[in-house]
């Protein structure tokens, strides 16, 4: 038996991630300053690690409900309440996940399959890509453009538009472009959505992360409630990823679908985390306004050293990464990325990592101490002027 | 004027910033934020920039200890006039008046035990208005003004994740 021909082609057509020969590269060196993570620098918070010391000291370490605890569940709906003026029923309406992916996963799973389209505006995370390979369903990706600073536009929605589109991704604030979509914006994109039979997947993992003016979800749109699945979590909001906590919420009979592909492939989220994070929703709301406010800082500072060297960037208003436009250097993404790794000891993703439409771009995070990012940003300006 | 506290959060947080960064950090301009900057030193919020120093590390002796003071209060002055015969020392290193069972704490840091010792026998003690002292010496610093003294925290994350 030959086990590469066992393999199904739709799971071997899907390209394994882009930053494989960073891996290899970094490894080998030290000292190096790296912007290319993907995570918050910050611990997450004493009170929520307590509570899952807590949880742990207490003995649960029983399976929770294949939805979550309904406590759990009760928190994310005020929370989404209080703050978005999302109303989800715990009940049947919130499936607690594996992470945010977990959610993306297990929505495109329940969606769709060969034959269908999945819209999907790019730079963008990987996993939206992947996971629509996973069905057999075909990925019809949108380029996002800098003009209009990363917003997905009413225009293009429309134009990526067929009879065999099922879902459309809607993920801001975005990984890696750090744009964000105000009300205003969402409104044009709800007068092509609504009464069209196209769910909506809104990755709103960043939600907590917006620098300018508050986050709305589309599914808060009365007439986009019903055709939309939230996809939000710990992680980042939090501080939280290593603990691996999601939340889908959704029309019940999505969210029921979806909870039949959670039960039998995970059964239930970790419960630690779960305790964890009733502590998150409960009593962190000072912790999350000072992380926002740290981050905050730091993307202004980064920005301002990439103009310094010359890079036009468009002004990110969420998340925590800055992706400015590297062309005037006269390099490629993957060229920039390498060499400022081996000759400044910087490291930067390749916007080519979020789809081919980032090539000129490259991603960096200001999930780092300020001290790192200053030091960072003038080893980018030597190697700017290096290059003439 | 809380965008403008933030200078302050900023500064306490690290003196060294300086008011480019400053500036960067809260998107206001160079001027607006050294004119604030300014204005708190001469107002006496900002009351000077020091370092936080673990001098456990060091090979020099530091010895500080906590001392609960009780005083009687002075009719029309209360607590303060006492207060100042004592802060005044340029051996206290801090000096707050207290509700409960004492009425000040009075930090004092001085080379040796000895030393800390002779301060409050031959120094505080004796003041006239001063009833009693109880002198506690500090045997381990593990966080001081927010920051924990211990080895650093190292970045555990991976170094590159999309």
């Amino acid at each position: 038996m030959i086990m590469k021909d066992m393999i199904l082609d739709r799971i071997k057509k899907v390209p394994p991630s882009g930053i494989r020969k960073y891996f290899d590269l970094i490894n080998e060196m030290k000292d190096v300053i790296s912007l290319g993570v993907g995570e918050p620098d910050f611990i997450t918070p004493w009170n929520i690690r307590e509570a899952g010391i807590y949880s742990l000291e207490n003995g649960h370490t029983q399976y929770s409900s294949n939805a979550g605890f309904i406590e759990l569940r009760e928190e994310i709906s005020r929370y989404l309440s209080r703050k978005f003026s999302l109303e989800y029923n715990p009940v049947d309406e919130i499936l607690v996940t594996v992470g945010g992916s977990e959610g993306i996963d297990a929505a495109l799973r329940a969606l769709v399959g060969p034959g269908d389209e999945v819209i999907i505006p790019e730079p963008s995370f990987v996993a939206y890509k992947g996971c629509t390979g996973f069905t057999g369903a075909t990925a019809v990706t949108i380029p996002l453009k800098q003009e209009n600073q990363f917003k997905l536009t009413a225009q293009e929605l429309e134009n990526a538009i067929t009879p065999k589109t099922k879902v459309v991704i809607i993920p801001f604030p975005n990984n890696p472009t750090g744009a964000i979509m105000s009300r205003e914006d969402l409104y044009q994109l709800v007068k092509v959505l609504k009464d069209k039979n196209i769910v909506v997947l809104s990755d709103e993992i960043y939600c907590e992360l917006t620098y300018e003016g508050s986050h709305t979800s589309i599914a808060s749109f009365p007439e986009m409630r019903e055709q939309t699945v939230v996809i939000n979590g710990f992680s980042k909001s939090f501080a939280m990823t290593g603990w691996r906590l999601g939340y889908a919420c959704g029309h019940r009979d999505l969210i029921n679908e979806m909870k039949k592909i959670h039960q039998y492939g995970i059964m239930c989220a970790p419960t630690t985390a779960q305790d964890a994070a009733i502590e998150a929703l409960q009593n962190s709301e000072e912790d999350v306004a000072m992380m926002a406010k740290e981050y905050n800082r730091r993307r202004r500072v980064m920005l301002d050293g990439f103009r310094k060297s010359g890079y036009s960037s468009f002004e990110p208003k969420g998340a925590f990464y800055v992706f400015p436009n590297i062309k005037s250097s006269g390099l490629g993404s993957d060229e920039f990325c390498e060499r400022l790794l081996l000759e400044q000891k910087v490291l930067v993703v390749p916007g080519t990592a979020f789809g081919e439409c980032g090539e000129g771009y490259v991603r960096a995070c200001y999930a780092s101490s300020m001290e790192n990012i200053m030091e960072a940003m003038k080893r980018i300006r030597i190697f700017t002027d290096s290059l003439g | 004027m809380s965008e403008i506290l933030e200078i302050l959060e900023i500064l306490e947080k690290n003196s060294r910033a300086t008011a480019e960064e400053i500036a960067v950090m809260l998107g206001k301009p160079v001027e607006e934020v050294k004119e604030a900057i300014k204005k708190f030193e001469e107002e006496n919020i900002i009351a000077g920039y020091s370092t936080l120093i673990n001098w456990d590390r060091t090979e020099r002796e530091k010895v500080t200890a906590l001392i609960e003071v009780k005083v009687t209060p002075q009719r029309g002055l209360g607590f303060d006039k006492i207060a100042d015969r004592i802060y005044k020392y340029p051996e206290v290193t801090a000096c707050y008046l207290m509700s409960g069972g004492f009425d000040l704490t009075v930090i004092i840091e001085g080379r040796t035990m000895k030393e800390v010792a002779l301060f409050v026998s031959e120094k505080l003690a004796p003041l006239e208005s001063v009833l009693s002292c109880a002198t506690h010496f500090v045997l381990k610093k593990y966080k001081d003004k927010g920051t924990i003294f211990e080895e650093k925290q190292t970045d555990r994350r991976e170094q590159i994740f999309i």
